[in-house]
């Protein structure tokens, strides 16, 4: 596979080219190495997943990408360019969005307040403009509310549109999450965990909701997830790591069949 | 409204009540819908252009005059556009409901012989997708929302606004067929199928012409003196022929606008917004609604409580007879204002019901307390009674003569006449034309002069000429002993208590009464969290002793009402049970519009039914259920069985109700 030629899936999507490459991570704490060597691709379009038992990484490599850690040694790549260290905020106006694992959302607003803040990175009135609520913040904001109302269509919670978060129970939160990451309109979501804690109704719903993200929007999903019937269900490609080694990645199908995954999962016999 | 009334003759089809529509009201809205957070919106000639341009896509699809074509969804403008539009081109709509499994819908897209569907969105196309190969007659299917549906074949799946486009594009090839069809139209022409969802056996598609529809519609708005900017709410299911009356029927005679809801979940805040003049609720919306005010009430500060419960009770001995327009007191006038300014006020904003200045409730009895309390708030809440077979109205209940226990008197234009045995007929120009291939039943229900039997058992009170309905004629029977065994009449006396869900009584051939009842999750589960009992589960809700405890005062307290009766004092409840799951009609427990069907009941909880006569204690059961995605499951309880206290059978006492 060449970096600009892709792929196409099992179900008949194309895949494009290389969207972000990691060359060669290594990432330390201190004495501890969370990250060694690690190198893969992102394609554009894809569902990606990162996958690995606990305390492989994983949570570690997503940070790595959104801009929260620095990698010690090796290069982040994307689009094409390397890109120097940068700060997450500055991370995500390039277009890389991304939930939480342990869900971080302003409580006390609303649900749609909450999704607002998502489009953040696409406002650029000033703070007296935005005080006043007149010129072009007003302009702004208007059209940020159509694009917030989209999201909210798509993942229908038309219904809390107006419920402070905090009364919401964990699934739809999750998904509230996923509106405020839609709504900055990015080229990469990064989804750390979206099924933890799910029930499994929750579970199918929210893998639907991510099917439709990549289908209506075509963005490309880095995704992390404990769940292993989930992943390898709804994702084109999948990264396996175990003590901050990378031992699988390929297709769903390619990766179950791998004997150093299924080591790493069912342990091996001594 | 002179001109509204003269052009009847001209005015033979919904298409044509459309022309006239987008001439005369050209400006003032049709429908609304809300979506992306705001109300939009369409005036009357606007709507005419997006059915016509439909239409014309609908003609270059190839519809044929005379073909059926289903309609399934939430109700939403389009597919309202998607009814008429079908009319316009000759073709039968066939709305279905949206609920239905894809066997369900198999049947009934089978029955009709659809050539053509139109549905809301991916989860009907599967369904219909599913279901595919056993219809034969069955070439294209629209959808309205894309979503998800971008890897599907579309050799015979069409997004609808590009049939729409394809219908604006080909105006020229098109338009004269289209009018050639349109001037076709005869008043006794099929106007709609629709289909009964049936408590028992499959379900019949029911034939009504133009006459019917336009006939009925005409008088029922002129009834209630409908106006042109009278506003309803539409979230019935549009398969049902209440919805296709006030959205279609009534909405295009009197010209009034069509409002339609974001999503099932926002009803109640788009209902406040909109806050509609003209609405229609089956009791259980009034009953829920009432539960979330007390339980809300409830948890409010106590000044807020006791000003509540202070206004409330003084409301419901004066409130139904201000609007009765019966004399009041001066004294208590102003106090109802007070009221008003204080509490029902800023209450019926909250409810969304600030506005309605007609509102109606029907399909099955209403609780007194219910009724009253709506009536108390100072809102025109009437009973109609009805069917599909009859255009809806058969009886409703004019301003001013309204009670909780009648029905009201015949609607204009419709002829009563109570049978022998009971059972209730009528004759009225919405009578229906016949069940589609099936001319069997159609003789059955319908004689040759016109009389429809209801099925229904009741009698007229000869003070006042109101219709009173006792329960289904089938469903009234004897006990062992020849007493009268009426079922109804005694779950809606439970049924009438918040907490009581649905209630089964058994008893027919019987030496006495039993009954099965399902909890209010809402209500008990707020009882049970004020009480700190804690449950994991509806299950283990329903099974616990104080609840027990609860729902047998209930039961008991019915008894002595029941006892009260002197032609149903033999319906008293001697022993019950709580059951272990919700009635569902996933499971083919209830019907769709959630009546219940004692049959599968009685056959499903067999052993339930037996323990209940058998003077057993408890009862271990495995009840199989469905789940929404169509799986199937197994549940397990052990079920406790109570005695209830009856009365002693009061002899001569007279029935005061």
């Amino acid at each position: 596979m060449k970096d600009t030629e892709g792929y196409v899936t099992a179900d008949g999507r194309q895949i494009g080219g290389v969207l972000m490459e990691m060359r060669n991570i290594t990432l330390k704490f201190g004495g501890v190495v969370a990250i060694k060597d690690i190198s893969f691709d992102i394609r554009e379009g894809e569902v990606r997943a990162i996958i690995g038992p606990n305390g492989a990484g994983k949570s570690s490599m997503l940070n790595i990408i959104s801009g929260f850690y620095t990698p010690s040694e090796g290069e982040v790549w994307y689009k094409g360019e390397k890109r120097p260290p940068m700060k997450p905020y500055e991370v995500a106006r390039q277009g890389v969005a991304r939930t939480f694992q342990n869900i971080a959302l302003f409580e006390g607003m609303t649900v749609l307040d909450n999704i607002m803040t998502g489009r953040l990175t696409h406002m650029s009135a000033g703070l007296v403009s935005q005080a006043m609520w007149w010129g072009k913040a007003r302009d702004e904001e208007i059209a940020n509310r159509e694009k917030v109302e989209e999201v909210i269509d798509f993942l229908e919670i038309q219904s809390i549109r107006k419920t402070p978060v905090g009364r919401l129970p964990y699934g739809l939160k999750k998904r509230v999450e996923l509106a405020r990451a839609l709504a900055a309109e990015p080229s990469i979501l990064l989804l750390d965990e979206p099924m933890a804690g799910m029930n499994v109704e929750e579970k199918e719903d929210m893998s639907r909701f991510i099917l439709d993200v990549n289908d209506e929007f075509g963005t490309t999903i880095a995704l992390i997830e404990h769940d292993m019937g989930v992943v390898m269900d709804i994702s084109d490609r999948v990264v396996v790591m175990d003590y901050g080694k990378k031992i699988g990645d390929g297709t769903p199908d390619e990766v179950r069949n791998n004997q150093d995954v299924i080591d790493a999962y069912l342990g091996v016999q001594h | 409204m002179a001109h509204l009334t003269e052009g009847v003759e001209g005015l033979r089809s919904i298409p044509a009540l459309l022309g006239r529509n987008a001439k005369i009201h050209a400006d003032s809205p049709a429908y609304r819908e809300k979506e992306y957070g705001i109300w939009q919106s369409w005036t009357w000639s606007e709507a005419e252009r997006e059915i016509e341009a439909l239409a014309l896509g609908l003609l270059k699809l190839g519809v044929n005059e005379g073909d059926f074509i289903a309609i399934i969804g939430r109700n939403r403008p389009y597919l309202y556009w998607s009814i008429v539009a079908a009319q316009m081109v000759g073709a039968v709509p066939v709305p279905l409901y949206q609920d239905a499994s894809a066997e369900e819908m198999a049947y009934v897209l089978g029955h009709c012989g659809a050539r053509f569907v139109i549905v809301a969105d991916q989860e009907q196309v599967d369904k219909v997708i599913e279901v595919q190969e056993g219809l034969h007659q069955f070439e294209h299917m629209i959808y309205l929302d894309p979503r998800g549906l971008r890897k599907y074949d579309h050799s015979h799946l069409h997004q609808f606004s590009q049939v729409q486009d394809q219908g604006r594009a080909a105006r020229e090839d098109f338009s004269a067929e289209l009018e050639r069809r349109q001037a076709g139209k005869n008043y006794d022409d099929i106007c709609v199928m629709l289909y009964t969802s049936g408590t028992t056996g499959k379900p019949k598609g029911v034939v009504l012409s133009n006459r019917n529809i336009i006939e009925t519609a005409k008088n029922s708005a002129e009834f209630d003196h409908l106006k042109t900017d009278d506003e309803v709410l539409a979230y019935l299911p549009m398969a049902w022929v209440g919805d296709f009356i006030f959205s279609i029927g009534q909405a295009y005679w009197t010209g009034f606008c069509v409002n339609c809801p974001e999503s099932p979940e926002t009803m109640m805040t788009d209902l406040r917004e909109i806050a509609p003049s003209y609405y229609f609720a089956p009791p259980r919306v009034f009953e829920t609604q009432l539960t979330s005010i007390m339980i809300r009430m409830e948890d409010a500060s106590p000044l807020k409580k006791r000003l509540f419960h202070h206004f409330m009770s003084r409301a419901r001995k004066v409130g139904p007879k201000i609007l009765d327009g019966e004399p009041v007191g001066l004294l208590d006038r102003l106090h109802y204002k007070l009221g008003e300014a204080l509490v029902f006020g800023p209450l019926k904003n909250t409810l969304g019901f600030s506005k309605v200045r007609v509102g109606y409730t029907a399909g099955e009895a209403i609780g007194p307390e219910i009724f009253d309390f709506y009536r108390a708030l100072g809102i025109n809440l009437k009973q109609l009674y009805g069917q599909t077979e009859a255009s809806v109205f058969i009886t409703q209940q004019p301003d001013g003569q309204v009670r909780s226990d009648t029905v009201g008197v015949p609607s204009p234009g419709v002829e009563i006449r109570i049978a022998e045995n009971g059972e209730v007929f009528y004759r009225s120009p919405g009578v229906f034309v016949e069940y589609f291939k099936n001319a069997d039943s159609t003789a059955d229900t319908k004689d040759a002069e016109g009389w429809v039997a209801t099925g229904d058992a009741g009698f007229i009170e000869e003070s006042t000429g109101h219709l009173r309905i006792i329960d289904r004629a089938k469903d009234v029977g004897a006990m062992a002993d020849g007493a009268m065994f009426a079922p109804k009449y005694v779950e809606n006396k439970l049924k009438f208590y918040p907490n009581i869900l649905e209630a089964v009584v058994m008893g027919a051939g019987r030496d006495r009464c039993c009954a099965f009842i399902n909890i209010d999750l809402t209500a008990v589960g707020n009882w049970a969290e004020r009480n700190n009992i804690a449950y994991a589960s509806y299950q283990e809700l329903a099974g616990h002793s104080r609840v027990l405890d609860m729902i047998q005062a209930h039961v008991e307290e019915v008894n002595a009402s029941v006892a009260q009766d002197e032609m149903l004092s033999g319906c008293q409840v001697h022993r019950f049970l709580v059951l272990h799951k919700e009635l569902d009609a996933d499971d083919g427990e209830l019907t769709r519009t959630r009546k219940v069907r004692r049959k599968i009941i009685g056959e499903k909880f067999g052993d339930l039914v037996e323990a209940l006569y058998d003077g057993s204690d408890s009862i271990y059961t495995e009840t199989e259920v469905t789940y929404e995605d169509g799986r199937k499951g197994k549940i397990k309880a052990t079920l406790e069985i109570r005695d209830a206290k009856v009365m002693p059978v009061a002899p001569k006492a007279m029935a005061a109700e």
